[in-house]
């Protein structure tokens, strides 16, 4: 697969203003992709010309501001359905994020399907947002939550999985790609042993959508979740995909405006899909910077990135290996550009504050994976997330500020 | 000396380092001056969970004084425990609950101090002056 060239990764870098910033003085080096993506400009400017030129609700009205805003909002749809090649763009619908599509489902597929004694399968790998609405879930409702486990290296067990499986289980919910990891997942094989069964799957696709080509279709997965500003998108909006079947059935999450067909005191029908789950006044705002975004990913290739991100992960990998007594967490055979790892006898916090002097931005903590960390019994890593527009000399830099970071710490130790 | 002595001697010893990393280099000194705690103190009862480090806080009065001891598993948050417990040990409860800190933010370190960082340190300031309030309670009851 064609990858990108430093020469274009130069001009990428242009595209994301934050990246020339400086932070105490030094050029920022932005390794915490995993939490959040910079902005290329196009992104930022259309959501201040959205403001500027279109704002106003939309679905609602005649005039001319509205249809206009309708129209970037459809559009938007549009574009999200086109790039996870969803059959319809009914299945798409727009959500707060990642964390508010999950619960959407966990609300409405609960309210609908699961009783007392039910179960639901997750991940032992899954972050808090895949963990915690089925908790909440099996709490409402007296059902319980099974766990799969994974293996040391960070890849699941199929075996395991498959074992899980009983008649009382409703629902998979698994991610796509690990936060702290970098697993990628089957997910095409797991979804396909999951339907054997008669059980729908919900994907989380947080950390995946921005690394490599999403089908929908082909993966066959029932739901498919993801955050815009994980791809470069604006905060505050993401996606939740579900068959056209199951969100039919499904009842709302939330109830408001837009999502009502006719409202009475005595009863409420509602509105067809994708209205039927966006209540409120929608981010439509998001909604059009997401499309951007999605354009701009598309402008370069996704699977350039992804064969760049994979060149990046491979440098990283070895670079960071030759750091004396550098333990890597997570080290599946198919990973996305995702490193977690520690120094022998280095806090985690103590090291994100040295390199963060040397304007070197990693995570430090638990990744909202607590049962990640406890699963290797340790109380957090430090987590390098790169994407594209990350380069070679960046890393070398992390490489020098570790050793750095090493005998600080180790001198007196 | 007071606490305000204290505190702008601690200031005046970190004007001396004009690049962070000599000053974290300071800390993780003086994190080797902290007093090796017993282990049997590090129970669930005295730890402060932050998200980012842990730190575990115990008080006792002494002769009407208050004595800190302190641990974390961070050295960077062991070194400002170590600098907070010079500003605040073997003083009168009445004074470390009416102590006004000021050095963190002048040396520098308030990030360490804001509350989405949450290694521990802000709570356990908060948590050094409610031993404060309860002591001084304690002596002013009997």
């Amino acid at each position: 697969m064609e990858s990108l060239s430093d020469i274009q990764i130069g001009q990428i870098r242009k595209d994301f203003p934050i990246l020339s910033a400086k932070v105490y003085g030094k050029q920022i080096i932005y390794l915490d992709n995993g939490a959040t993506t910079q902005k290329p400009r196009v992104v930022i400017d259309a959501i201040s010309e959205y403001y500027s030129e279109k704002n106003s609700s939309i679905h609602r009205g005649v005039h001319f501001l509205s249809e206009k805003s309708t129209m970037a909002y459809e559009q938007a749809r549009e574009s999200v359905r086109n790039f996870i090649h969803a059959r319809s763009s009914n299945e798409i619908i727009f959500t707060s994020g990642a964390t508010g599509s999950i619960n959407a489902v966990a609300f409405s597929f609960g309210e609908k399907f699961i009783k007392a004694d039910d179960e639901i399968m997750i991940s032992g790998m899954e972050h808090h947002a895949n963990i915690v609405p089925w908790q909440m879930l099996c709490e409402r409702k007296k059902a319980h939550l099974r766990i799969f486990p994974f293996e040391s290296n960070g890849e699941l067990d199929p075996e395991k999985y498959k074992k899980l499986f009983s008649e009382k289980t409703r629902l998979v919910a698994f991610t796509h790609v690990s936060n702290t990891l970098g697993t990628v997942n089957p997910v095409k094989e797991m979804i396909h042993l999951a339907h054997q069964y008669n059980v729908p799957v919900l994907v989380d696709g947080a950390q995946a959508i921005q690394h490599g080509h999403v089908d929908v279709q082909d993966m066959d997965c029932d739901f498919y979740v993801f955050s815009g500003h994980k791809i470069y998108g604006p905060t505050g909006i993401g996606v939740l995909y579900g068959k056209e079947k199951w969100l039919e059935e499904l009842p709302p999450y939330q109830g408001g405006g837009d999502m009502v067909d006719k409202v009475t005191f005595e009863k409420t029908t509602y509105n067809i899909l994708p209205f039927k789950f966006e209540a409120g006044t929608t981010n439509f705002v998001g909604a059009a910077g997401l499309k951007t975004a999605l354009d701009y990913i598309t402008s370069i290739g996704i699977d350039k990135i992804a064969a760049y991100e994979k060149e990046l992960l491979v440098y990283a990998t070895e670079k960071l290996s030759s750091v004396e007594s550098l333990k890597i967490y997570g080290t599946a055979k198919n990973k996305i550009s995702i490193i977690s790892f520690l120094l022998d006898n280095v806090h985690q916090y103590d090291a994100g504050m040295v390199l963060d002097k040397m304007g070197i931005a990693v995570r430090t903590g638990t990744h909202c994976n607590q049962p990640v960390m406890d699963y290797y019994g340790i109380s957090g890593t430090l987590r390098a997330s790169m994407v594209f527009y990350n380069t070679r000399d960046e890393i070398n830099r992390l490489y020098e500020g570790l050793l750095k970071v090493r005998k600080m710490f180790h001198k007196d130790h | 000396m007071t606490v305000q002595e204290t505190q702008e001697n601690i200031i005046k010893e970190f004007e001396v380092f004009d690049d962070w990393l000599d000053k974290y280099d300071y800390l993780i000194s003086l994190s080797n001056d902290l007093p090796v705690i017993d282990q049997k103190l590090k129970t669930s009862e005295n730890l402060i969970n932050g998200c980012q480090s842990k730190v575990w806080l115990t008080a006792e009065l002494t002769d009407g004084k208050m004595v800190f001891t302190a641990d974390s598993d961070a050295i960077i948050t062991k070194g400002i425990i170590s600098l907070l417990i010079r500003v605040l040990s073997n003083r009168d409860p009445e004074e470390v609950m009416n102590s006004d800190l000021f050095f963190i933010d002048r040396i520098g370190l308030r990030e360490n101090l804001s509350p989405t960082r949450s290694n521990g340190l802000l709570a356990m300031i908060k948590k050094m002056k409610l031993y404060a309030l309860a002591f001084y309670t304690m002596q002013n009851t009997k």
